[in-house]
């Protein structure tokens, strides 16, 4: 296996709500190589969602380390945080969460505020992955003038628009029909294997899990071995 | 239809708490616009409260013909001798006519609070003064005597202007004059004065003459023969007014100058809290939009709905009124402040929020939520239903 | 710079909403304008260059009392004194008392070389004033306000002056030419003036005879206006009509002044005007972030750093209240001439409108930093888990 671009070992994490402590996940280790494209898969509350967002960069672990594209996560505080994921991280989400006030390009262009790139630069590199996604042609619109499929492209090419090592999906085809959900895989899958873009994707749906080329089962905060689930 | 909108409008005020910030926005507002309203047209309440306090019916003042003003007046001692022995008079118990003749100047005085000179009223009076006027009270050392450079001062000008205690002296021409005591007289416009013998203060400034005479009555029905008597004295130019009424027409033109500016700033800070308004009901509304959506699906008609936001809104701003009314009222009712009074000199009184004000700023408070309600309703009332529920 | 356009975005993003509170925002920046220039008007009485040489000289105990004429010539003596010229109080109206006309009885020669350069008369104008006893001088709007013709014959009444042949109130006058200033911003204070002969005036009343009501002079050297006022009033120190001499604009201002406390009143209601206006403005401020919370969240999650969020809010807070500023502020600009109207001899300088964005900056400051905070403080995870 190559190097491994995603490295967790022995990770807790633990919820306080109220008074309560709820532990979300416990001594969970993984790896994931450069390359890869991975299907989180597990029930509601198993853990996934809180595994993707540490693997992003958005919360804290408990315990445990967290080593991802050669940063120690666990080791950076909320500043270096975020400038670590808008270096290396592309978040996709279930609902888009497009800015509706903006147009997809200028959606798009978001990350690359925080570039010295210039206007004109941003503005080419938005079409450019606007284009990438198949998608150019609704620069100009705002999200609500858009399909769920178009929209969730456009948030793809948000996430990759500024060249992030990894690409992070939360439910990417949660909300689209089967049609457009299929076309919104392929195209993860064309940018994990014409473009090498490490891909980590939560899903409920066993078939957009078979767009990955690793699944992933998780329940009640651990990783389950690979079939045991099917078994 | 009544236990529709009663319905309605219970609902909309039970989730007022939630929308505490937009709402809030409708009260405070309008409180604003209240209270500097009602504030404003305290000043011109009480400058025409205090002028109108000047004077009793069945006292008249005489002034030569054509003068308006005291200031512009001037009598001749043969003219005061005439006007005494005019009928109608009132007389002391030894016969002599209760007449005060009067020479009005103004003075320059600091003010207390910037000191800058401001021109006070020094008034000589006659002998007869505390028969003429009998409100006036020494409430702090003693009556000023006559033929030596002594005065009396108002209270509200011992307020509102340096150095007139009781003890002080006042340089006017070059001399110096002793402020022998305060007096009060209900109030009125002579407490923001300086009163002293007439004749002292007319050789002071080396006239000869007087400005005006006061004449206390014998009743207030004798006005007329008294005024008639004068009048057609082919000897005299005068002319005769009732106290009462010379000081209405004294104040009228600042009253209405208040009023005006008083207005004209509250109208444009009304047009902001109407939109203000408008905001709040807007988004009143679109955050009740499934709950309105709903009463109607189940029945409701456009009208209660449109009278519960309508109604929604008037008692917010109503809240805004009462808050603005009663800030004003607090911090500026018995204020006391001067202004240049009448022509030349200075009045000194005391805010007074009525309750006339007080009634004013509330019905402004209504008609802005009123403005700024209806629209608002208006939409709610025509909410589409079927895509309200929809979209929630 | 490069954010602007999401600001932008961001601020129409309810564009109802945006648009009520602008207007609400523009009508209170209109109003605070307004004040702010009355107000500076009040405190800076010497301001601007207009009249900066003329000094009033009146009876220093009272306005009412007046001065001998035998002063001139001593005021005349003073060294940097270039002009002497003196008036008084005629007290005059026109058939109604509502008709209040500033009729000036005044001495031709050195009225106009005081106020060299200041009035339009045409050379016959000044001419038929100069040969008529009786004559007087209108200005061109008083004479249009009364329908009156050059030629006519005017009644006036004065409310303090009696004549001597036959005590009469009545007075009158010859209107053999009118006038106009220069300057058209001094228009509206002459619009009632009448300047007639002050022989005529001073032979025919009935009293007073001799005397002034006040002296004007123009100095040579602006800057020295003070020290030549200390040493008019020297002049006649402990005499029985000591004098006050002061600039003519802290004179004329100083009626207005006494008004009242003109400056407590202006400010009071400018507080109020910022504390509603906070109220409007903080209130669309936070309903705006709230609504926003999963879009932050979304900046938060690419990479938008905490300072970079805050500074994103507290940019829309400025941007709302600048624009507001900007065209509240630039109507009461375009409402300086209306004011300028019903407050004759006070001299409002745009200048004063600056404030205005220091309070739009203060406002934005104020009312952006508590939704700002919240939006910085914010917690991602929790944020997105409201909406996922």
């Amino acid at each position: 296996m190559s190097e491994a671009i995603v490295s967790l070992r022995n990770v807790d994490k633990r919820y306080i709500r109220g008074k309560q402590s709820v532990e979300v996940l416990q001594g969970l280790s993984l790896d994931i190589a450069k390359g890869e494209f991975v299907a989180l898969m597990g029930p509601s509350g198993s853990g996934k969602t809180t595994l993707l967002n540490l693997i992003g960069g958005l919360d804290n672990a408990t315990a445990g380390e967290i080593t991802v594209a050669g940063e120690r996560l666990d080791k950076l505080g909320s500043g270096a945080l975020a400038r670590w994921r808008a270096r290396h991280v592309g978040f996709v989400f279930q609902f888009y969460n497009l800015m509706p006030m903006l147009t997809a390009q200028r959606n798009v262009e978001l990350p690359l505020l925080l570039t010295n790139l210039s206007g004109a630069q941003r503005k080419a590199n938005a079409l450019a992955a606007l284009t990438l996604v198949g998608i150019a042609d609704r620069a100009k619109h705002k999200p609500n003038e858009l399909s769920g499929g178009q929209a969730q492209r456009v948030a793809i090419a948000r996430a990759l628009v500024a060249d992030p090592t990894l690409l992070v999906c939360d439910e990417p085809t949660g909300d689209l029909d089967r049609k457009s959900a299929d076309e919104v895989l392929h195209l993860l899958q064309i940018l994990n294997r014409d473009h090498g873009k490490t891909i980590v994707m939560v899903t409920h749906d066993p078939k957009a899990a078979e767009f990955a080329s690793r699944q992933l089962h998780m329940d009640k905060g651990a990783l389950l071995e690979a079939g045991t689930l099917a078994a | 239809m009544f236990k529709q909108l009663i319905a309605a409008l219970s609902m909309g005020l039970q989730t007022l708490p939630q929308r505490l910030g937009a709402s809030s926005v409708i009260v405070i507002g309008i409180a604003g616009v209240v209270a500097v309203l009602v504030s404003v047209l305290a000043m011109g309440a009480g400058f025409k409260h205090t002028l109108a306090d000047s004077g009793r019916a069945d006292r008249a003042i005489i002034l030569r013909g054509g003068s308006d003003a005291e200031l512009n007046s001037s009598l001749t001692r043969a003219d005061i001798d005439t006007i005494s022995n005019a009928p109608g008079l009132a007389k002391d118990s030894s016969g002599k006519a209760l007449l005060s003749n009067e020479l009005v100047i103004v003075v320059n005085v600091p003010k207390a609070d910037t000191g800058t000179d401001a021109n006070v009223t020094l008034r000589g009076v006659g002998l007869k003064l505390t028969e003429v006027r009998p409100e006036l009270r020494i409430v702090n050392g003693r009556m000023f005597h006559p033929a030596v450079r002594e005065l009396i001062a108002g209270a509200g000008a011992v307020k509102q202007f340096r150095g007139l205690t009781a003890g002080s002296m006042l340089h006017l021409r070059n001399a110096d004059w002793i402020v022998t005591g305060v007096f009060t007289s209900n109030g009125d416009v002579h407490e923001s004065e300086l009163l002293a013998d007439v004749d002292t203060v007319g050789s002071s400034v080396e006239r000869t003459g007087y400005s005006s005479a006061i004449a206390l009555l014998t009743g207030p029905v004798d006005f007329t023969r008294f005024k008639d008597a004068l009048t057609t004295d082919p000897q005299l130019k005068v002319d005769v007014q009732r106290e009462p009424e010379y000081y209405a027409a004294q104040s009228k033109p600042l009253t209405k100058a208040i009023n005006v500016v008083g207005t004209t700033v509250a109208i444009i800070m009304a047009i902001g809290a109407m939109f203000g308004a408008l905001n709040s009901m807007y988004s009143a509304v679109a955050a009740r939009g499934l709950e309105i959506a709903t009463l109607r699906a189940i029945g409701f008609g456009a009208l209660p709905v449109l009278l519960s936001v309508m109604i929604e809104a008037l008692l917010l701003s109503l809240l805004g009124g009462v808050i603005g009314a009663s800030l004003a009222w607090l911090f500026f009712n018995g204020h006391s402040v001067s202004t240049l009074g009448g022509a030349f000199a200075q009045v000194v009184f005391q805010l007074t929020v009525t309750r006339t004000l007080i009634i004013t700023g509330i019905i402004w408070a209504c008609l802005i939520g009123l403005l700024g309600g209806f629209f608002p309703a208006l939409r709610a009332a025509r909410l589409p239903v079927a895509e309200a529920l929809r979209a929630a | 710079m490069k954010y602007f356009p999401l600001l932008w975005a961001t601020l129409w993003r309810k564009k109802a909403r945006t648009i009520f509170t602008l207007l609400s925002m523009i009508v209170a920046f209109l109003l605070f304008g307004i004040l702010e220039t009355v107000d500076y008007a009040f405190a800076h009485p010497s301001n601007g260059t207009n009249g900066a040489d003329k000094l009033v000289t009146t009876n220093k105990y009272s306005i009412t009392l007046s001065l001998p004429f035998s002063y001139t010539q001593q005021i005349r003596s003073v060294p940097g004194v270039a002009e002497v010229t003196w008036m008084s109080w005629f007290g005059g109206y026109y058939q109604e008392s509502k008709n209040f006309i500033f009729a000036l009885p005044m001495d031709t020669d050195t009225y106009f070389n005081l106020h060299k350069d200041e009035f339009i008369v045409s050379a016959a104008h000044m001419q038929a004033f100069r040969n008529t006893r009786t004559g007087a001088l209108v200005s061109s709007a008083l004479l249009k306000k009364f329908g009156w013709k050059v030629g006519d014959k005017v009644p006036l009444h004065s409310t303090i002056w009696t004549q001597k042949k036959d005590a009469s109130l009545d007075w009158t006058f010859d209107i053999v030419g009118i006038f106009d200033a220069k300057d058209p911003t001094q228009a509206s204070q002459q619009a009632q003036t009448l300047l007639f002969h002050y022989d005529l005036f001073d032979e025919g009343r009935s009293f007073g005879k001799g005397t002034v009501g006040w002296f004007e002079e123009r100095v040579d050297d602006p800057t020295q206006s003070a020290a030549i006022s200390t040493k008019i009033d020297a002049l006649f120190a402990n005499s029985s009509n000591e004098t006050k001499t002061q600039p003519a604009k802290e004179f004329a201002l100083a009626f207005i002044k006494q008004l009242g406390d003109i400056g407590f009143v202006l400010r009071a209601i400018l507080g109020a005007v910022f504390f509603t206006l906070l109220f409007l403005t903080g209130n669309t401020m936070m309903q705006s972030v709230r609504e926003r919370i999963p879009e932050l969240a979304v900046l938060k999650t690419i990479g938008f750093g905490d300072g970079t969020v805050l500074g994103l809010v507290l940019g829309e807070s400025l941007l709302l209240c600048l624009i507001a500023a900007v065209i509240g502020l630039g109507l009461s600009y375009l409402a300086l001439p209306i004011i300028r109207l019903g407050l004759q001899g006070v001299e409002l300088s745009p200048s004063a409108l600056i404030p205005g964005f220091g309070a739009a900056v203060l406002l934005a400051l104020i009312v952006g930093t508590p939704p700002a905070l919240r939006a910085m403080r914010l917690n991602i995870v929790d944020a997105l888990a409201d909406k996922r």
